[in-house]
């Protein structure tokens, strides 16, 4: 290796590594906490992630049309995720899923996949064909040298934003009522019922709450990328494969499985390439070869 | 409304379709061509609509009779077409669905398209199998007439080992000390046959370079290349081959922008063409830029009248210059017209391909000769051009941009490609 000793190049691999498993970690998290506390495998996932990207790569592009300042752009990213989660959250958890929730766990998934390919659909309509740009906020952050190559400013504040979602669920579900109300939930959805829990309520702000992660996963990425139709398609199963290794409902897991992914795969690009495809499933495989629930997955009560 | 009224034109309509259906005794005054191309999916926006755009503005024009001389008689063998566009997206199984549909049940006289190298490769055999005169725009892969003989398809642009065998001449002559090399494809048929087309084509002409042991393959639709770029920059190779298009092509360029890596390594864009007018100042200068044979910004000031036509046409139409596909479709909708002017409005798909066969027009940016694939596959010559930003016009250009003719970057008729090149490319004549 050229330019570089051995530390630099495993300082390389090392931000390589989190850069991913922090995109993993946003897209992956709002995916978990929803399956966790609603047992709902949401295929719609990726739409929150798509219209988050489009609606930042929109007014990021609009706003710098008008001549407003770039910076703007992360106020866009903040705001883009919270209007979008919480109105397509709401939308679809009241006008939809409250009336599937007695209904099969597979018609759920259908329901949503059913929604997700509405949702692409209706993006198409709403923003076109042609890509979206929106450079601005990466192209205004500019480039640092590390480990002996320029990386982007931008792309290593994407860990800081992961590690503060990942610190923000844990003091949420540790520190705070909401939190323990929510285990209760998750525990043992009748009889947090039975306590007195009102369950509709934690239902819709849990779904709004994770539509507002995977819209957050979107407008953070759309500078870096042609928003395009088609890219929340990428983004389900590479949340799927992340919240099935960590164990489907654990926010701990998803944290650990973005990472074992993300570095095993950063691995993989710098030593041996022709594997990278393959890292992410094979690591999957793996793990449920030995832990078919996942690493982490929550401990369920008997039910007799 | 009485009832002899409608008994009346029921009966005229039945005998008309019988007379239409089972005579074909005179020629038509209508034909319905498929255009099938990206209309959803990330290849819409850079490939999909403007090679829509190129398809319908040339029928048009054929129809109105309004192009430049000598296609400027009216119509398709004097029939008038109508373009039935249909979206490429959703994987080859549901194309040759679609294909089926389209030649069984609305019987279409000619479908002239298609975008993806993995449709084409499914479809080709479907086609012949339902003996429909198809003729494929822009998709790159050369197994399509080299792993079987085709009756009824064709291709009327050059294919993928053109574009590479030309990228790989463009270097050695502007970067002849070049020691090392990279890539980064994506990993399904077409990111590993430009690769490998690039490699070998090097090997053979500058045997004192070498490629990287690292080069890389990352899924299509990756979308985050920060791993990849890591890994180049890392590298000694001092330059990177790419033939990533569409969504992908401008993410890898945004950020490797991002982090000077263009500025360090010199990048090859196989696909860069359809970028250049999109990206604006986005686009890094210096770039040595393909638009995947002699069309869009490297013919933009080509002044023929056919091109002058088509350039400002499409300028009028779509307010954007015409990039590469917007030509592959609409040479391909042409090489339609020539087909049925020869063989006539009412013309078999037997007596259509039989006109195209082995056939030689002027396109609009070039000469089209059907010569390999035994008169089914086009030869056309093949440039590259380095990126510079017009400031002044506000606007991408290329400078030294260099043309290579058809028979240089293109194997003679009935050698595959792969041996063509590991055996030194004989018979290359450039």
């Amino acid at each position: 290796m050229v330019g570089g000793s051995v530390v630099e190049a495993a300082l390389t691999i090392l931000l390589d590594g989190l850069q991913f498993s922090s995109y993993l970690f946003i897209v992956s998290a709002g995916l978990t906490i929803i399956f966790g506390v609603m047992k709902i495998l949401n295929v719609a996932h990726g739409s929150f992630y798509a219209w988050g990207a489009y609606t930042a790569a929109f007014f990021i592009g609009k706003f710098s049309d008008m001549g407003l300042p770039d910076a703007m752009g992360f106020l866009i990213i903040i705001a883009a995720a919270i209007i979008v989660g919480v109105i397509l959250g709401f939308i679809i958890e009241q006008g939809i899923l409250k009336y599937m929730y007695h209904r099969d766990e597979v018609l759920i998934v259908l329901a949503t996949f059913g929604l997700f390919l509405v949702l692409e659909d209706i993006i198409l309509i709403a923003f076109g064909t042609d890509p979206y740009f929106a450079y601005q906020p990466m192209a205004l952050l500019d480039a640092v040298e590390m480990g002996g190559i320029v990386r982007d400013v931008y792309g290593l504040t994407l860990i800081g934003v992961a590690a503060l979602v990942a610190v923000g669920c844990w003091w949420l579900l540790n520190k705070t009522k909401w939190g323990t109300l929510l285990k209760a939930v998750i525990f043992d959805r009748e009889v947090g019922i039975a306590m007195g829990i009102n369950v509709p309520l934690v239902y819709t702000l849990t779904f709004i709450g994770g539509a507002i992660l995977g819209g957050l996963g979107g407008a953070y990425i759309a500078p870096t990328i042609s928003v395009a139709p088609g890219l929340g398609t990428e983004v389900i199963v590479l949340s799927f494969a992340v919240v099935v290794v960590g164990g489907m409902g654990s926010i701990a897991g998803a944290a650990i499985g973005s990472l074992i992914i993300g570095i095993l795969r950063a691995i993989a690009v710098h030593e041996l390439p022709q594997v990278e495809l393959f890292v992410v499933f094979a690591v999957m495989a793996v793990v449920l070869v030995f832990r078919p629930e996942g690493l982490f997955a929550p401990a369920k009560p008997r039910k007799i | 409304m009485n009832n002899k009224f409608i008994r009346g034109a029921v009966g005229f309509a039945a005998v008309s379709a019988i007379t239409l259906s089972g005579g074909m005794a005179f020629a038509k005054d209508a034909i319905s061509i498929a255009v099938p191309s990206f209309l959803t999916g990330g290849a819409a926006g850079p490939f999909g609509i403007p090679a829509m755009n190129g398809a319908k503005m040339v029928a048009d024009a054929i129809n109105a009779g309004k192009l430049p001389a000598p296609y400027n008689t009216k119509g398709f063998g004097g029939a008038s077409a109508t373009i039935i566009p249909l979206d490429e997206g959703g994987g080859a199984t549901k194309q040759v669905a679609e294909y089926r549909n389209l030649v069984e049940k609305r019987n279409v006289d000619a479908v002239v398209g298609y975008i993806s190298s993995g449709n084409c490769q499914a479809l080709a055999p479907v086609a012949e199998e339902l003996k429909q005169f198809t003729i494929f725009a822009t998709c790159g892969t050369p197994r399509i007439f080299e792993e079987a003989a085709r009756k009824y398809v064709f291709r009327t642009m050059g294919h993928a080992t053109a574009d590479n065998v030309a990228a790989a001449m463009y270097v050695k002559e502007k970067y002849p000390n070049l020691k090392g090399y990279t890539g980064i494809n994506q990993n399904y048929a077409w990111g590993q046959d430009s690769w490998r087309d690039f490699d070998l084509t090097l090997k053979q002409i500058m045997p004192g370079s070498s490629p990287s042991d690292k080069t890389q393959f990352p899924k299509i639709f990756a979308g985050q290349y920060g791993s990849e770029i890591s890994a180049m920059s890392l590298d000694k190779a001092e330059l990177i081959h790419t033939s990533f298009w569409g969504g992908d092509l401008e993410a890898f360029i945004f950020q490797g922008n991002a982090r000077g890596l263009f500025k360090k390594k010199i990048g090859v864009f196989t696909v860069g063409g359809t970028a250049a007018y999109r990206l604006g100042k986005k686009l890094p200068n210096g770039l040595v830029l393909g638009a995947r044979g002699p069309y869009g910004i490297l013919v933009r000031d080509r002044d023929t009248a056919l091109n002058n036509w088509f350039v400002s046409t499409y300028k009028n139409l779509y307010g954007t210059y015409p990039s590469g596909p917007a030509y592959q479709y609409g040479q391909a909708i042409l090489a339609t017209k020539i087909a049925y002017d020869k063989a006539g409005s009412d013309a078999t798909n037997e007596q259509l391909a039989d006109a195209l066969r082995g056939a030689t027009f002027e396109s609009f940016s070039t000469t089209i000769e059907m010569k390999l694939g035994n008169g089914h596959q086009a030869i056309t010559e093949n440039g590259y051009g380095i990126t510079e930003y017009d400031a002044e016009n506000g606007e991408n250009v290329v400078k030294d941009v260099k043309f290579y003719p058809a028979s240089c970057v293109l194997p003679p008729e009935g050698q595959n490609s792969v041996d063509w090149i590991k055996g030194g490319m004989k018979g290359a004549k450039c």
